[in-house]
């Protein structure tokens, strides 16, 4: 009796079954870093004297931290990803092509089952696929890219059950945020989440990609949308097991400086806001832009408020201009960047001055992760971060629903 | 090890070790570990001495996967980080990179004052409390983790076995 991330482990290390506490040294399947954790995972790398990296064509750097450079010293960063990757045969995605995760999601390098190790700890996003996706440090990363393994303790796992159906502006985004209350930021630490989704229409690769992803601020080790051929057996153990009635859920919004300080969105709605980001690896996909795009037809944004939006990837932005979301977006007022981590990671495109309130969504919301350390930052879904920039003040999206 | 406590509180995220803007203006982990703890406490990057311990509440190091926090705390002098929990990416990280990282009981982390003097021996699991005459076990570490921390880091444990794996 099996849960999937015990089975995916055991595959994985060679062997028939393997049990929570256990340490076991599993074959990876990819391997990625990004320009903010490659320049150190380079350097390790040569510090390891290694002359081949076994892991080389399973593997990927993205420039998408700070991209394209807001800095000389980023651009010397950058330099250094290119020469390692032109040295190694490694496959480098260029400032522009977008966030790591997206680009590993549009491209599909993380496949059900797969042990995917990645120094990003939103690397949890993978298991919307159903692959056991871990987020490192660079040590640990360039470990993976040099030997092909890692070591891992198996966790225990916990269940969330994923039950009815989701009431119009309510999102995967609020789903997330309602288990990061009920869990905190620790209530999965060093444990699997194996999702059971239940919920009627199901949710999108999309939709689970936020929920997987936001399990990194739960704790997790991984967050995993369970598939074939790694399906839980019945009687699997599980350190816990949560049934949540999605049905009831109402927008709701993390305040600071915890993503697990959460509210229904009712009870800040006369919060003036200064600045509204749209994006990240946790909401910028094109259902998120499609969504703020309907908000946001024909309206514009409120005067004083900056609305900036950021596509995930290249692909999401082609796609996002193909069906006009794009244009629609940009004629309510919206600043369109390139595909970016932007102000997420508060290196560029937006920061937050002394004081100032924006409604993200993102995943953090820690003091001054986007700007200034007196920012205060509020995590939402991108429908409530669409009605929050039309009224400049966090806004309950139901009311933009109808019809 | 023996260092003064740096009393720090719960859910320290890897963002306030070292804000993101830093890591994206600084080339080397010399001219980041200026800004450690920046945003958490101006003035406390002043105030490490080198063999200082952080002592910190649960989840200590959640967040970010940036090993450039743990390793910022090595530069600026910090020789250990005892707290009630770890956040999972720091401990891989901490160990990685030769900061021992300790969980122990929470009453002895609530009872330590900033400025305590601290004494570690990771041989026989120990952490005292000089200044108050506390002393308190703690799990000890598995034997592959002990001989990476006793190398000093994974890089040197590479080194010295001369194989990665």
């Amino acid at each position: 009796m099996a849960t999937a991330a015990e089975k995916m482990l055991a595959k994985a290390s060679d062997t028939k079954r393997v049990d929570p506490g256990e340490f076991v040294v599993a074959n990876v399947d990819f391997v990625f870093a990004h320009d903010g954790t490659a320049p150190l995972m380079i350097d390790v790398i040569n510090e390891f004297q290694v002359k081949t990296l076994k892991l080389a064509s399973k593997s990927a750097l993205f420039i998408d931290h700070a991209a394209p450079s807001p800095s000389v010293q980023s651009s010397i960063l950058h330099k250094k990803m290119r020469e390692f990757a032109a040295k190694h045969g490694i496959r480098l995605f260029e400032a522009g092509e977008g966030i790591c995760h997206q680009v590993v999601m549009d491209h599909g390098f993380a496949k059900p089952g797969n042990i995917v190790v990645g120094a990003d700890s939103h690397t949890t996003i993978h298991g919307a696929v159903g692959a056991f996706a871990v987020g490192v440090g660079s040590t640990d990363a360039a470990f993976a890219l040099a030997s092909g393994k890692l070591w891992f303790k198996v966790p225990e796992s916990i269940k969330i059950t994923l039950k009815g159906k989701l009431a119009p502006g309510v999102l995967s985004k609020d789903i997330a945020l309602a288990l990061l209350k009920e869990l905190g930021t620790d209530g999965a630490n060093y444990m699997a989440i194996e999702y059971h989704d239940e919920l009627s229409p199901k949710l999108s690769t999309s939709s689970r990609a936020t929920i997987s992803n936001l399990s990194a601020e739960m704790g997790a080790k991984a967050g995993v949308f369970p598939a074939e051929p790694f399906i839980p057996d019945n009687g699997a153990n599980y350190i816990k097991e949560i049934d949540l009635d999605c049905s009831i859920l109402e927008p709701l919004i993390a305040k600071p400086p915890l993503p697990s300080n959460v509210v229904p969105v009712s009870e800040l709605e006369d919060m003036e806001v200064d600045e509204v980001f749209i994006g990240s690896c946790t909401n910028g996909r094109l259902e998120d832009l499609e969504i703020a795009a309907r908000i946001l037809k024909g309206k514009h944004v409120k005067e004083d408020v900056r609305c900036i939006v950021i596509p995930a990837s290249k692909n999401v932005y082609i796609r996002a201009l193909e069906k006009g979301i794009i244009e629609t977006l940009a004629k309510a007022g919206c600043t369109i960047g390139p595909p970016t981590c932007g102000p997420c990671v508060g290196a560029h495109m937006g920061l937050l001055g002394p004081e100032e309130v924006a409604v993200s969504t993102a995943n953090r919301n820690f003091t001054g992760r986007m700007g200034d350390p007196t920012a205060k930052i509020f995590l939402a879904s991108p429908a409530t971060a669409a009605a929050t920039a039309l009224e400049g003040r966090i806004a309950d999206p139901r009311r933009y629903m109808e019809g | 090890m023996r260092g003064k406590a740096i009393k720090l509180g719960d859910d320290i995220n890897t963002d306030l070790v070292i804000a993101g803007r830093y890591k994206f203006r600084s080339v080397t982990i010399e001219d980041m570990a200026k800004h450690i703890f920046e945003d958490l406490d101006p003035t406390l990057a002043a105030r490490i001495k080198p063999g200082d311990i952080i002592v910190a509440g649960k989840n200590f190091g959640c967040g970010s996967s940036r090993e450039q926090a743990p390793r910022v705390m090595v530069t600026a002098g910090i020789s250990a980080v005892i707290a009630k929990s770890f956040a999972r990416i720091f401990f891989r990280n901490s160990i990685n990179v030769g900061l021992p990282a300790i969980a122990v009981d929470p009453t002895f982390i609530d009872s330590t004052s900033d400025g305590d003097i601290l004494e570690i021996n990771l041989k026989e699991s120990t952490v005292k409390n000089v200044t108050k005459g506390l002393v308190t076990n703690f799990k000890p570490f598995p034997p592959q983790l002990m001989e990476i921390i006793e190398a000093g880091g994974l890089v040197p444990y590479v080194k010295k076995k001369g194989t990665l794996l």
